[in-house]
């Protein structure tokens, strides 16, 4: 996978995570919400704290998008979720939560499924031909490009 | 009460998130390598190639469902519990169906990595 492609993983991994903190922390300014007031969720939205998060998530959904471009659903959720990681050192140390040694478990168990995950190819889908290759390129050759045959395996 | 806020907050967080996932991916899919669609077509055909795809708006919608979802769960439980949660249980409900809509191989490998993000899901929530 070419350095273009990693900086756009990376890009889903810390855009996803400062968001929602800046999310959180602009929720626990606007105090909370039921069903009886759900309008106020409409206010919360030009809240400072919010806005900026929202401005986070948008730079996060285009590293997304172009990240789904060329890769798998179920390679790009898990392998980006490291930032989980970095969500929980940012909540611990920007929003003074308390994160349970549990919490920590369940968090290298997360951290050992991205392992996982991140060695196998980033593209399988379109071994029954359902991709929609680019106009005028060449025939798509799935797993190629990392080195691995039809079937995903190694080469 | 509260917790039921929380726990429904993140069902529907779950549900609409996994909907929105498989349309936009199903949407880039179509698309194809924004890469190479930028190199052979440039910066506007790229956005006009994605901004003009139905699917995508499709998704975009039920995105949206579910990020109000999340402001409203966010405002009754902590974000080191409802983010990782809500985006793991995400996980394992997109592993299930990108294999069916999407057509993606979720082999061996990819179903150990659903296991330990769903146990780390439960060590996360208890």
């Amino acid at each position: 996978m070419s350095f273009r492609k990693h900086a756009i993983l990376a890009g889903v991994i810390f855009f996803g995570a400062l968001g929602d903190i800046a999310l959180s922390r602009g929720m626990k300014e606007v105090g909370q919400l039921s069903l009886a007031n759900w309008t106020h969720v409409i206010a919360a939205i030009f809240t400072p704290w919010v806005g900026v998060g929202i401005l986070l998530l948008i730079a996060f959904f285009a590293s997304y998008l172009t990240a789904l471009s060329f890769a798998d659903l179920t390679y790009v959720l898990p392998a980006t979720s490291v930032g989980y990681i970095l969500l929980a050192l940012l909540s611990r140390f920007f929003l003074h939560e308390h994160i349970s040694p549990y919490r920590w478990a369940g968090i290298a168990l997360i951290a050992l499924g991205v392992g996982f995950v991140t060695q196998g190819p980033a593209k399988t889908d379109d071994a029954r031909g359902t991709r929609h290759a680019p106009a005028g390129g060449p025939p798509f050759r799935p797993g190629l490009a990392e080195g691995r045959d039809e079937r995903g395996v190694r080469r | 009460m509260r917790l039921g806020y929380t726990w429904g907050s993140i069902l529907v967080v779950v549900a609409a998130s996994v909907t929105g996932d498989i349309l936009v991916s199903l949407a880039m899919k179509q698309v194809g390598d924004l890469g190479h669609v930028y190199r052979e077509r440039g910066f506007w055909c790229t956005v006009k190639a994605v901004m003009g795809n139905g699917t995508l708006w499709a998704g975009v919608c039920f995105m949206a469902l579910a990020f109000f979802a999340l402001l409203f769960a966010l405002s009754w439980a902590d974000v080191s519990l409802v983010a990782p949660a809500s985006a793991a249980l995400t996980y394992v409900g997109n592993a299930l169906t990108a294999k069916v809509f999407l057509r993606e191989n979720v082999d061996r490998r990819r179903w150990i990595a659903a296991l330990l993000v769903a146990a780390g899901v439960v060590l996360v929530a208890g």
